[in-house]
C-alpha cells in the first residue's frame, strides 16, 4: 500500500485534532491552528487528486483491520479529491476574508470556538465526501448539522439563535428521514458498506422482491438529504440563516455545508442504490420537478426581497435548484454538470457574501437602494461582487456560464426533460439578471455616496473598532480577488475540471 | 392479519411513534414540546432499528454457556448502531435545550411564533 493512500484519513484527522485543540487555545493561536490545518488539508488533497489523476483509478482504504463486509472504509477517487480541494479553498478564504466580521461580531472569549466549529465542519464534510459506509455517513451528517448550527448561532443575539432553532428543526427532520432509510436498507440488504449494499440491492431488484420498499427507501433518503440542503419546498430556513449569521458563516454555509449533502445524494444514487435501480423508482422525476420549481421560486423571492444579503440567500435557493435539476436529468452528463455547478456555485456564492461584507459594514444587512455609489468607495469588493454576479447570471468567460451550458447540453438527449430544463434555465437566467443587475447598477451609480461622505466619516471615527484595519482590508482584498480569479480560470479553461469529473464519475460505481 | 400485526408489532409501534414525534416537532409552537417531539421521533427510529436485529428465541451475543454457533444469538450490529444514534440524539437535544434557554432569557417566552414576531418588531424598529 502506498503511503499516499493514508491522505484522506490524515485530512479528516488533522481537521478533527485542530478542532479539539482550538478549545484550549487563545483566539489568535486558534486562528493560526485552524487556518494551518485547513491549509495542510488543502495541500494533501491537491497531492492526492494529482496522484489519482495520473493513476486513473480510485482506491478503498480499510479503517481498522477488519476486511470488507464488516469493517469501516474510506474511498477516494478523483471526484472526492476535487470536492475536498473545493471545500478547503472555500473554508480557508472564508476565514481570511471574514476576519473583520469574526473580530467585531463575536465575543472575544468565544472567538476560538468559531475556529473550533469551522474545523469540525471541515472534518465532517471531508468525512461525508470520503466515507464508504452509510451509517458513518449518517453520523457525520449530524455532526455537520450541529457544526452548521454553531456557525449560525456564534453571533449570539436573539435573531441568530432563533434562526438556528429553525435550521435545527428542519434539519433534524431531514436526518430522521435519512436514518429511517438507512435502517430499512440495512434490514433488506444486511450491509452498511456502499459496495455491498449496491450488489445486494441489484440482486433484490433483479429478483423483483421488495420493489415498493426500495422505492420508499430511495424517496426517504432523497427527501431527507434535500431537506437538509434546502431544496425548494423546504427552503424557508435558508434566508434567515444566511442573512443573519456573520460573514464567514454565511459564506461557508452557502458554499460548503449544503453541498456536502448533495454530494452524498450523488453517492447514494451511483454507489449505494445504483443508477438503474434509482432510475426505475421514478425519484429522478421528483428531483427534477423540485429543482425547476426551486430555480423559478428562489429567483422570484430574491427579486421581491429588498435587502442585499437576504437576496443573495434566496439566490442560493435558486442555484441549489439548478444542481438538483442537473441530478434529475438522470444521465451521467447531468450528474457531471451538477457536480460542476456545486463547485462553481460554492465558489461564487461565498464570493458574493464576502464581497457584500464590505458594503454592509457593521450592520447585519443593507437595503439594495442604499448601495448607491458604494462601488466607488470599495472598488475591489464592487469589482469582485460584479464578477460573481455575472458568473451566477451565466455570463460567458465566467464559470457559471460553463455550468449552465453543461446543464443544457446534458438535457438534450432526454426527451421531455429537455424542454423543461431549457425553459427553466432561460426563465431563471432572466430573473437572475433582474435582481443582480439592480445591485450592480446601484453600486456604480453616482449620487448617493457624495452627499453622505462626511456623515460616514463621522460614524467611522466614532466607532473605530468596527472599521476593518488596514491589514484586514488587504487580506480581504486578496481573498476575494483570488476567488474571483479561480472563478475566471474555471470559466476560461473548464476542460481540466470537466475531464476530471467525468473520469471520477466513471470509476464511481 | 392478526399474525401479521403480531409479527410486526415493533415496526407498527415505531411508525406510530415516529408520526407522533414528527408532527410534534413540526407543529408545536412551544420549544420544549418541540424538543420532546424530537426525542420521541428519535426513539421511534431506534426502536425500528433495534427490532431489525432481534430474532425471536435467541439471546444477547454474550458468550455465557459456551455456544459459539451464530444461531444462538441475535444480530448485534443494529444494537451498536442504536447506541451511536442515542449519543447523537443526546448531543442534539442538549444543543436545542441550550438554545431554548438563551431564547427564553432574551424574549421571556417559549412560544416560537411569539419569538419570531418579536424579532420582526426588532427589525422594523431598526430600519
Amino acid at each position: 500500500m502506498d503511503f499516499i493512500m493514508n491522505f484522506p484519513f490524515f485530512s479528516i484527522m488533522i481537521c478533527m485534532l485542530a478542532a479539539l485543540s482550538s478549545f484550549m487555545l487563545g483566539r489568535k493561536a486558534a486562528a493560526i491552528v485552524a487556518k494551518g490545518a485547513i491549509f495542510i488539508t488543502l495541500v494533501l488533497s491537491v497531492v492526492l487528486t494529482g496522484w489519482l489523476h495520473v493513476r486513473g483509478e480510485s482506491f478503498v482504504y480499510m479503517m481498522g483491520h477488519f476486511p470488507a463486509p464488516w469493517g469501516n472504509e474510506i474511498r477516494a477517487g478523483e471526484l472526492e479529491g476535487v470536492m475536498a480541494i473545493f471545500t478547503c479553498i472555500v473554508a480557508l478564504l472564508s476565514l481570511t476574508a471574514g476576519k473583520t466580521s469574526i473580530r467585531t461580531a463575536v465575543d472575544k472569549s468565544k472567538q476560538n470556538l468559531f475556529y473550533l466549529i469551522t474545523c469540525l465542519m471541515e472534518a465532517s464534510l471531508l468525512a461525508l465526501i470520503y466515507t464508504n459506509d452509510i451509517f458513518t455517513g449518517y453520523v457525520f451528517i449530524e455532526i455537520n448539522t450541529i457544526a452548521g448550527c454553531g456557525l449560525i448561532m456564534i453571533k449570539n443575539n436573539g435573531r441568530a439563535i432563533a434562526s438556528a432553532v429553525r435550521y435545527m428543526v428542519v434539519s433534524l427532520v431531514g436526518s430522521g428521514l435519512f436514518l429511517i432509510g438507512t435502517t430499512l436498507l440495512y434490514s433488506i440488504t444486511g450491509h452498511l458498506l456502499m459496495e455491498n449494499i449496491n450488489s445486494s440491492v441489484a440482486e433484490i431488484h433483479a429478483s423483483g422482491n421488495y420493489s415498493v420498499t426500495i422505492t420508499i427507501i430511495t424517496a426517504l433518503m432523497t427527501v431527507g438529504l434535500s431537506i437538509k440542503s434546502g431544496l425548494f419546498p423546504f427552503h424557508l430556513w435558508i434566508p434567515d440563516a444566511y442573512a443573519v449569521s456573520i460573514v464567514p458563516s454565511s459564506a461557508m454555509l452557502s458554499g460548503m455545508v449544503s453541498k456536502g449533502y448533495i454530494f452524498l445524494l450523488i453517492k447514494l444514487i451511483y454507489r449505494v442504490i445504483g443508477f438503474d435501480v434509482f432510475r426505475s423508482t421514478g425519484v429522478f422525476d421528483l428531483i427534477f420537478v423540485a429543482g425547476i420549481a426551486a430555480m423559478i421560486m428562489g429567483s422570484v423571492a430574491a427579486i421581491r426581497s429588498g435587502y442585499l444579503r437576504r437576496m443573495t440567500a434566496y439566490s442560493s435557493v435558486s442555484q441549489i435548484g439548478y444542481i438538483f435539476m442537473g441530478i434529475g436529468i438522470a444521465n451521467e452528463a447531468g450528474a457531471v454538470a451538477a457536480i460542476f455547478h456545486i463547485i462553481t456555485h460554492g465558489l461564487t456564492k461565498s464570493l458574493l457574501f464576502m464581497s457584500a461584507a464590505s458594503f454592509t459594514g457593521k450592520k447585519e444587512d443593507i437595503k439594495i437602494s442604499d448601495l448607491k455609489g458604494l462601488g466607488h468607495k470599495h472598488p475591489v469588493s464592487a469589482a469582485t461582487f460584479s464578477a460573481a454576479a455575472l458568473s451566477i447570471v451565466g455570463f460567458p468567460l465566467f464559470a457559471g456560464f460553463i455550468a449552465k451550458m453543461l446543464l443544457a447540453n446534458a438535457s438534450f438527449t432526454e426527451g421531455w426533460r429537455m424542454y423543461g430544463a431549457i425553459c427553466a434555465i432561460a426563465v431563471s437566467t432572466i430573473l437572475n439578471v433582474v435582481y443582480f443587475f439592480r445591485c450592480i447598477i446601484n453600486l456604480y451609480a453616482y449620487g448617493g455616496f457624495d452627499g453622505k461622505e462626511d456623515e460616514t466619516a463621522v460614524v467611522a471615527t466614532e466607532e473605530p473598532q468596527f472599521a476593518p484595519t488596514r491589514y484586514e482590508k488587504t487580506i480581504h482584498g486578496i481573498s476575494v480577488v483570488l476567488l474571483a480569479l479561480i472563478n475566471l480560470y474555471i470559466g476560461f479553461a473548464p476542460k481540466l475540471l470537466t475531464s476530471i469529473l467525468t473520469k471520477g464519475l466513471n470509476v464511481f460505481d | 392479519m392478526f399474525e401479521q400485526i403480531y409479527n410486526h408489532f415493533n415496526d407498527i409501534v415505531a411508525a406510530l411513534l415516529f408520526v407522533i414525534g414528527f408532527s410534534n416537532l413540526l407543529f408545536q409552537k412551544n420549544l420544549i414540546k418541540k424538543i420532546i417531539g424530537l426525542n420521541i421521533m428519535d426513539v421511534a427510529i431506534y426502536l425500528l432499528l433495534a427490532s431489525q436485529g432481534f430474532i425471536r428465541g435467541r439471546i444477547a451475543p454474550i458468550l455465557t454457556d459456551g455456544s459459539e454457533s451464530a444461531v444462538t444469538y441475535i444480530n448485534p450490529i443494529p444494537s451498536g448502531l442504536v447506541l451511536t444514534g442515542i449519543v447523537v440524539s443526546v448531543s442534539v437535544t442538549a444543543l436545542m435545550l441550550s438554545m431554548t434557554i438563551r431564547l427564553y432569557r432574551k424574549y421571556r417566552t417559549l412560544d416560537l411564533d411569539e419569538i419570531l414576531m418579536k424579532i420582526r418588531q426588532e427589525r422594523e424598529e431598526e430600519d
